[in-house]
C-alpha cells in the first residue's frame, strides 16, 4: 500500500487553516507532516497522517474540500548532503518532484522526507535500486 | 413558405412609407384618446403633426412599465370598453400588474403575426401543435393558439407541468410542434430519458422556445436530444405576446414584424438610440393596435439589431438572441456588463460548481468569486492557478474587462431559492 497524503483545498480566508485543524483535533488525529502550498489567494494543506481514510470523512463531513493522493516516504541520513543525494538519483532517472517536505519524527537515525514524484511508482523503483530506505504506510503511520 | 408573402417580402423603402404612415395615425390616436399620452404631448414642444419622418420618433418620450403600472387598470386604453374583447395582465414581482387589452382587430392581428411565423418555420395544416405554455392571463399560450388554428393545424391546449399526461398526449396524437419555455424543455428531456423513451419514436419535428432568456448551447442541447429544430421565439406581453419575433430556418436571429413594429435600440443609460449591429435596450413603438397603442416602450431587454439581408427573402430586419435585462446592467471601467454573459462563460468551464457571485469593489474593480468542482479538486497547485487564469482569460475575452477571480471552496456561496443575489455592487452601499 502506498503512502497516503491528504489535500484540502483552503480558499483565502481568516481562521480557515484553524477550522480544518481543529476539525482533526476533534476527531482525535495526530499529524505527522504537514506542509502548506499557498499562492496570493488560496492554498493547499498536505498532511499525513496515521488515519487518512477517518481524517478525509472528518474533513468532508465539515465540508472541506479534500483529495487523497500517494506520496512516497524515504529515510535520509541526517548529515550534510543527505538529500541531494536523494534528489540525485531522482535527476538521473529523469523524473520530476513536484514537492516535498520533512517529518518532525526521525525513524532511527534517519530524517524522513515526503516526496512527490510525476510518477509514483518510477520514483519509488529508482530510490530502491539505488539503496535508498523507502518507508511503506505501515511504518509511517505508526511512527 | 410565406404567410403573406407581400408584406414580409415587401421593399424596405416601401415598408418605411407604410411605418411613416402608421405611426402618425398611432400617435394621432394615442394623444386624443388616451389621457397619459394627451398629457405628454399638453407638457411638451413636440406635437403629433410635428413627426414628419421615422427618425422624428426619437423626438417622443419613452413609456416605462411604470407609467403601465400607474395607469392600471383602464388608463393606457384607446378605445371604448365596449370594443374591447380580452384582457391579459403582465405580473410585476412588486406592486400593481399591467393591464394589457385587445379589441376584435388586436386578437386577429395578433393570431396574423404568428401565423407568419409558423409558416415561416415550415409549419403545415397537417401539423400538431401541443402548446405548453401557461393559459390564462399569461399571452404566451393564448395568442399562440389563435395564430396556430389560423393557419389550420391541430392545437393541443396541455399548458405546462403534468409531464407524463404530456408524453402520452405526444404519443398518442402525434405531436409535431411544441410550443415550451427553454427550462420546460430540459425538464421533459431528463424525464423522457429517465423513462428510457427514445425521442425518435415520437414524431417531433420542431420547437418554439420563448419567454425565458436561454443560450445556444442550451438551444443545441434540446434540438439533438429530441432530433428536431428548436426555434427562438420573442415576445412580450405589453405588446401582444409571442410573436414580436420569430427565427426563420436560417436560425440565425429573429424577424421583427416591422410592419407591426417599430423597434429602436437605444443606450439604457442616456436614453440616445444606437446604430444598427450595437447592444442596448430594444424599444418598440406598436403600429396596429387598435385597444391599446404604445409608444416608445422600454422592453429592458438587450438586444442589438442585425441589419444585413436574410437569405430566406424577408426584409423585416432581425434582433439577436435576448442579451439580458437592462435592469440587470452593471458598468466597470465604461463597459456595459451582464451578469448573463459571467454566467455563461463560468458554465461552459468543467470544474466550476453552480454557484458563483460578481463583487463591485470599485468603478473599476470586479472580482468574480467562483466555487470550484469538489470531484474535479485533484490537490495540485498548478491545476488551479491554471483554473484560475483559464476563468480570467475567458472573462476577458467575453465582457473586455480583465477581472479578478477568486476560487472559493465548494458550498461557501449564499443558495437562494428561486433567483439568486449574483451581484454585490458596494459602489452604492
Amino acid at each position: 500500500m502506498e503512502v497516503k497524503q491528504i489535500s484540502l483545498f483552503l480558499e483565502n480566508k481568516k481562521g480557515r487553516l484553524w477550522e480544518a485543524l481543529n476539525v482533526l483535533a476533534k476527531a482525535k488525529i495526530n499529524i505527522r507532516a504537514l506542509s502548506i502550498a499557498d499562492t496570493s489567494d488560496f492554498g493547499i494543506l498536505r498532511l499525513i497522517v496515521p488515519e487518512p481514510e477517518k481524517a478525509k470523512k472528518a474533513l468532508e463531513k465539515n465540508n472541506f474540500t479534500v483529495r487523497e493522493n500517494d506520496v512516497i516516504a524515504v529515510g535520509v541520513s541526517d548529515k550534510p548532503g543527505g538529500l541531494a543525494e536523494i534528489l540525485k538519483i531522482l535527476t538521473d532517472a529523469d523524473i520530476n518532484v513536484e514537492y516535498m517536505y520533512a517529518f518532525v519524527e526521525k525513524s532511527g537515525q534517519k530524517a524522513i522526507v515526503v516526496l512527490r514524484t510525476d510518477s509514483i511508482s518510477k520514483g519509488k523503483k529508482a530510490l530502491k535500486q539505488a539503496g535508498v530506505t523507502v518507508l511503506s504506510a505501515q511504518q509511517v503511520y505508526s511512527l | 413558405m410565406f404567410w403573406q408573402k407581400d408584406i414580409e417580402t415587401i421593399d424596405r423603402k416601401e415598408l418605411e412609407k407604410l411605418q411613416l404612415k402608421r405611426l402618425q395615425n398611432t400617435i394621432s390616436r394615442a394623444s386624443k384618446n388616451i389621457p397619459f399620452y394627451k398629457d405628454i404631448f399638453a407638457k411638451s414642444d413636440i406635437k403629433p403633426k410635428d413627426i414628419t419622418s421615422l427618425r422624428d420618433i426619437e423626438k417622443l418620450p419613452f413609456t416605462k412599465t411604470e407609467d403601465l403600472r400607474a395607469n392600471y387598470p383602464f388608463g393606457m386604453l384607446a378605445v371604448p370598453k365596449e370594443k374591447v374583447v380580452r384582457l391579459h395582465t403582465s405580473s410585476g414581482t412588486t406592486g400593481k400588474p399591467k393591464a394589457i387589452f385587445f379589441s376584435k382587430k388586436d386578437v386577429n392581428q395578433a393570431a396574423e403575426l404568428i401565423a407568419r411565423c409558423l409558416i415561416m418555420t415550415g409549419v403545415k395544416k397537417d401539423d400538431v401543435l401541443q402548446n405548453m405554455m401557461t393559459y390564462g392571463l399569461f399571452t404566451g399560450a393564448l395568442v399562440m393558439h389563435y395564430g396556430a388554428e389560423k393557419v389550420g393545424v391541430l392545437v393541443i391546449p396541455a399548458g405546462p407541468g403534468n409531464t407524463k399526461k404530456q408524453i402520452s398526449l405526444m404519443q398518442d396524437f402525434k405531436t409535431t410542434t411544441l410550443h415550451i419555455t427553454p427550462s420546460y424543455a430540459l425538464y421533459l428531456s431528463s424525464v423522457m430519458s429517465n423513462e428510457g423513451l427514445n425521442p425518435s419514436d415520437f414524431s417531433l419535428r420542431r420547437a418554439y422556445l420563448g419567454s425565458e432568456p436561454y443560450s445556444e448551447e442550451t438551444r443545441k442541447k434540446i434540438e439533438s436530444f429530441f432530433n428536431i429544430d428548436v426555434y427562438n421565439s420573442y415576445g412580450l406581453s405589453e405588446m401582444n405576446g409571442p410573436g414580436v419575433a420569430f427565427e426563420c430556418t436560417e436560425k440565425n436571429g429573429m424577424h421583427l414584424w416591422e410592419d407591426n413594429f417599430i423597434m429602436e435600440i437605444i443606450n439604457p443609460e442616456t436614453g440616445k438610440t444606437l446604430p444598427d449591429g450595437e447592444k442596448g435596450e430594444l424599444v418598440l413603438t406598436t403600429l396596429c393596435r387598435e385597444a391599446m397603442p404604445i409608444i416608445r416602450y422600454r422592453t429592458r431587454d438587450i438586444t442589438m439589431i442585425i441589419p444585413e439581408k436574410c437569405r430566406c427573402g424577408r426584409t423585416h430586419r432581425r434582433i439577436s438572441r435576448i442579451i439580458g435585462r437592462s435592469d440587470d446592467m452593471f458598468i466597470v471601467k465604461g463597459v456595459n456588463i451582464f451578469p448573463q454573459q459571467i454566467e455563461r462563460v463560468l458554465m461552459g468551464i468543467k470544474a466550476v460548481a453552480q454557484n458563483y457571485q460578481i463583487v463591485l469593489e470599485s468603478y473599476d474593480r470586479m472580482i468574480v468569486r467562483v466555487e470550484i468542482s469538489r470531484e474535479l479538486f485533484d490537490g495540485r497547485v498548478e491545476h488551479l492557478v491554471n483554473l484560475k487564469n483559464e476563468i480570467v482569460e475567458k472573462l476577458r475575452a467575453e465582457v473586455l474587462v480583465r477581472p479578478d477571480v477568486e476560487l472559493l471552496e465548494p458550498g461557501t456561496l449564499p443558495v437562494t431559492e428561486g433567483k439568486a443575489v449574483r451581484v454585490i455592487d458596494k459602489r452604492t452601499l
